[in-house]
This record gives C-alpha cells, sequence and structure tokens, in this order.
C-alpha cells in the first residue's frame, strides 16, 4: 500500500483530502493527514470578529467533521520533515513514510520580527487580526474605545489576505459612524507599498474610496520599531507616526516546521514551482496555499483554485505522467467597504484586477472593482460556501480555476 | 517615454525606470542619482552591484533580504538612499521596481 501524507488540515490540506480520498483509494493508497489542533476557523471571520458582525461561534467548527472518514487523521505536532528519506517525524518520535507529501502548513503572524511589536502593550493598545485571540482582543478594546488615533498597519510584504488591512480600515470608519463617533477618531492606513494595494488599476480605486471615507494614507513606511510606551512607530528612515491605537499586520512566515526541516526561504515559504505546485528540490513533494513561495496571493480563493490544479497533477504524478504547469495565479477576493456594500476583485500573475462583470462576461451580477451592495451579499454567502462547498472540494459552479479574461475591461 | 542620460537616448516607463536594463551603464546611473538628490559613493555601488546581482540572478528583491545581504544593513541602506530606498535603488541601477508579491 502506498501512502499520501497531507502536512495541516486548514482550508488547503482539507481540500485536498476531500479532493484526493476518491481518488487514491485502499488497498492501494492510504491518506494521512496531520493537525495539531482541534479547531478549523474560518479565517476570513477574523475581520468581522473585531467588529461585533461575526460571533466566535460562526467561524469555529471542528477538523474532523471536515475530514473524510476514510482519511486518516492524526492529531499531533510535527517535528521534522526528512525529505531525503521521505519522512516525517512527528512529535512523540512516531516516524511516517510517506510516498507522495503535500505541504499545507500555512502562514503565521510573527510579531517578534518588529523590535518592540510583542511588549506589555500587545493585545492592549497594540493588536493584530490575523489570530483568533488577537480579534477577540479588538473586539473587547473597541467596544469600549473611546477614540483617537487608530493606525491600520501592515508590517512587510508578503501577507495572507493583502486586502484584509484595507478592509479593516473601511469597517472601522463605518464602525465609528455607527457608534455615533466618527469625529472622535482619526484613522490611518500605513503601508511599506506605495499606495494602498499593489496592483495598480486597484490601487486607483482603492485610494479614492479611502480619501472619500476620510481615511489618511501614509505610505512606504518600512517599519523599524514600536514604541509602545510613548504610543509610536518609527520607520528606517526616522519617520514617526503617533497612535493611541494599533492594529497591526505583522510579518507573515511560513510554519516553523519548515525552518526545522530546512526547507524554506528566509520567511520559511517553501520554493515551488508557480504553475505545478510542485516543490522545486523534491519531486514527490507538493505545496498548496500559503506556505508555498509562488508569487500569488495567500488566500483561500487562490487554495481552492490550487487545490483543483493541484488533484489532477498529483494524479499524473502517481501514474508517472509530466506534470500540467497549469496553475497561473488566480485570486478572488471581495473587498468590504464598510456601509453595506464591496468591491470584487478577480486577477492572476500576468492580469491585473480590473473593471468589468462577473462571473457572467456583461451580465454580472457581480461588478468587478466596483463598490455595490451585491457584492457585500457575495461576501457574506462566501461563509456558507467555504463551510459546505470549499472545504469539501466542491467546484464552484461558473467560476474555473483558471481566470477568464471574458467580460473584463482590460486595456490594449 | 524616452529620456537623455550621458549622451544617450535611453527608454524609461512613465515611473522613470529603464526598459531596458542593457542600455544602462555607471554613467547612466550617476545621472539618475543626480536626479535624486544623491551624489553616489563606494558605499551606494556595493548596494546597486548587489541589486543588479539579483535582478540578472532573476531572484525577488525586498528590503528585508537586502538587510540580511552582508552588503549593507536597512539603517544604512536608508541612509544612503532616503526616501523610498528600494525604490530609488533600483532606479539607479537600472533594474525593474520591485514587484511586491501579492
Amino acid at each position: 500500500m502506498k501512502r499520501l501524507v497531507i502536512l495541516g488540515a486548514g482550508t488547503a490540506g482539507t481540500m485536498m483530502a476531500n479532493h484526493l480520498h476518491n481518488e487514491l483509494k485502499r488497498p492501494d493508497w492510504e491518506i494521512t493527514i496531520i493537525d495539531e489542533k482541534e479547531e478549523h476557523h474560518y479565517q476570513p471571520g477574523y475581520l468581522f470578529l473585531p467588529f461585533d458582525i461575526y460571533s466566535p461561534e460562526d467561524i469555529i467548527k471542528t477538523i474532523d467533521e471536515f475530514v473524510p472518514k476514510d482519511v486518516h487523521l492524526i492529531r499531533s505536532a510535527i517535528q521534522k520533515i526528512v525529505p531525503e528519506e521521505n519522512k516525517v517525524l512527528l512529535a512523540n518520535d512516531d516516524v511516517l513514510h510517506y510516498d507522495v507529501l503535500i505541504i499545507a502548513t500555512g502562514a503565521k503572524i510573527a510579531p517578534e520580527e518588529v523590535e518592540g511589536m510583542l511588549s506589555n502593550a500587545w493585545h492592549h493598545s497594540v493588536f493584530d487580526f490575523y489570530t483568533f485571540e488577537g480579534a477577540l482582543a479588538l473586539r473587547n478594546k473597541l467596544r469600549s474605545w473611546e477614540g483617537g488615533k487608530l493606525l491600520v498597519h501592515i508590517t512587510e510584504m508578503p501577507i495572507k489576505c493583502p486586502v484584509a488591512p484595507l478592509e479593516f480600515a473601511f469597517l472601522a470608519d463605518s464602525f465609528f459612524k455607527n457608534k455615533g463617533m466618527r469625529d472622535k477618531v482619526e484613522i490611518t492606513f500605513v503601508t511599506p507599498l506605495s499606495g494602498a494595494f499593489t496592483k495598480p488599476k486597484a490601487t486607483e480605486a482603492l485610494d479614492h474610496l479611502l480619501a472619500e471615507k476620510g481615511i489618511k494614507i501614509e505610505s512606504d513606511f518600512a517599519i523599524e520599531s514600536v514604541d509602545s510606551i510613548n504610543r509610536k512607530i518609527i520607520d528606517y528612515g526616522g519617520r514617526e507616526i503617533e497612535f493611541d491605537l494599533l492594529v497591526t499586520v505583522p510579518t507573515n512566515k511560513g510554519d516553523a516546521v519548515i525552518e526545522r526541516s530546512g526547507m524554506g526561504d528566509d520567511l520559511n515559504f517553501i520554493p515551488t514551482n508557480k504553475g505545478s505546485l510542485q516543490s522545486l528540490k523534491h519531486e514527490n513533494v507538493f505545496v498548496i496555499g500559503d506556505a508555498s513561495n509562488i508569487p500569488a496571493s495567500k488566500a483561500g480563493s487562490v487554495a481552492h483554485f490550487e487545490a483543483e490544479i493541484l488533484t489532477e497533477n498529483i494524479l499524473r504524478f502517481v501514474k508517472g505522467l509530466p506534470l500540467k504547469e497549469e496553475f497561473d495565479g488566480h485570486a478572488n477576493c471581495f473587498i468590504e467597504t464598510g456601509g453595506g456594500k464591496a468591491l470584487l476583485i478577480d486577477f492572476n500573475y500576468s492580469h491585473e484586477p480590473v473593471e468589468g462583470s462577473f462571473p457572467f462576461p456583461g451580465v454580472g451580477p457581480l461588478r468587478l472593482l466596483k463598490e455595490s451592495r451585491m457584492n457585500h451579499m457575495g461576501k457574506l454567502a462566501f461563509r456558507w460556501i467555504y463551510w459546505n462547498m470549499l472545504l469539501k472540494g466542491t467546484h464552484i459552479p461558473f467560476v474555473s480555476a483558471t481566470m477568464s479574461e471574458a467580460g473584463k475591461d482590460y486595456e490594449h | 517615454m524616452e529620456k537623455q542620460y550621458a549622451g544617450k537616448t535611453i527608454q524609461v516607463n512613465e515611473e522613470g525606470y529603464l526598459k531596458n536594463f542593457s542600455e544602462w551603464t555607471p554613467e547612466v546611473g550617476e545621472e539618475i542619482a543626480k536626479e535624486n538628490n544623491i551624489t553616489l559613493g563606494a558605499r551606494h555601488w556595493d548596494v546597486l552591484k548587489y541589486l543588479q546581482g539579483e535582478f540578472k540572478a532573476e531572484l525577488p528583491i525586498s528590503i528585508r533580504k537586502i538587510g540580511k545581504s552582508n552588503v549593507v544593513d536597512i539603517k544604512e541602506f536608508y541612509a544612503l538612499f532616503p526616501q523610498g530606498p528600494l525604490k530609488t535603488a533600483s532606479k539607479i541601477a537600472g533594474i525593474p521596481k520591485p514587484a511586491s508579491c501579492l
């Protein structure tokens, strides 16, 4: 019997288990998935938790209920991967040999990377919202905060869901308006980039929205340290910005097990073929989701599109067929803009987000790069889609794994 | 767009980055530096050569990587190329604007 091992039962790993258990069956194959956690979190929900839009129950389920019964779930931390010997060492020194390995260990925040970010002020006046604990602590803070200078800050790229900090700023604007205290809060968006986003057309639209909502932007800010006593952040050029409440997205890194295994780059992301999702170093190792270093967004939608292509490639690999280099970096993200509206962007490695209609060319019903209520409904519906379709590996109707150029206003 | 540097006509994009690295010469670099109020010294050239090497090897460039490069630390990088050092240095080195990963 051959063995396929999946490391990580988050969004990407769970999807792969669901895709593959119908294809690689006993007695020829055994599929094992390893994760130390009990809970599966709907991570996009962390954005809504601080504003009391979602409650914890909305975003937490168990890992078990999404892992197929014929897949062996091992609940354990991983000590090390030894790719030269095709084996994984578990926390209790158990050894697991594999024929094919899928790494889906994700990305995590690393606030310790910036001097002074982790201090007594952590989760008191300096918060993240990329962890459940951070988002919940921030909710409790915002419930009673009386206003002042709010900074929404990105430490460095790449980060998971690169639009989430912007969405946070937009939702904060709405939140304080609804509480009748918007005039008491000064919101500033601080970014290491030159504008609101990484792609020109979307940056133009988003910069405009920031201005419309009275949110200031401080760009090209490469943070060196946080001074939590005097409440300011300082960049390498000596620029200082004061805060009363700092909501930061710390450096994102791949899991520590990747570092222990010597398989990552300087941020613990694994060098991966961006078209086939095969590790560049080990031919029977594949990488999906946030764990890889491919130049695509670190987002659930990307993992979903990758999963369809990776499933095909793994089936080709076990049959000894050449892999397809088909993944095009397709990402599809709703951007909450507050006030019950949202934007939608759809893009890939070579095509930046532009205006247009989605998923039906010329029809919609969703509008690309334009604020609408329908897009907001799409964002909220997405939670249901996530739990009921995405994790189970069900194909989302009308949305293909590779991006469609139809219905989009590219300048030629 | 075209610009005149060191007596040569050079193709640049709207933001002033060279379109073809092959058109770059040290003299072109000197003149772009002057436009950015920077006079190039030995330490500048260490950084510029490092950036060009990474570019030729098709490796991604980021402030973090420069900080760990043993060529220059981030503090000095900022002192050498004030205000958006990665962009300014890339422009002077004749390489494309560093793409930030999504």
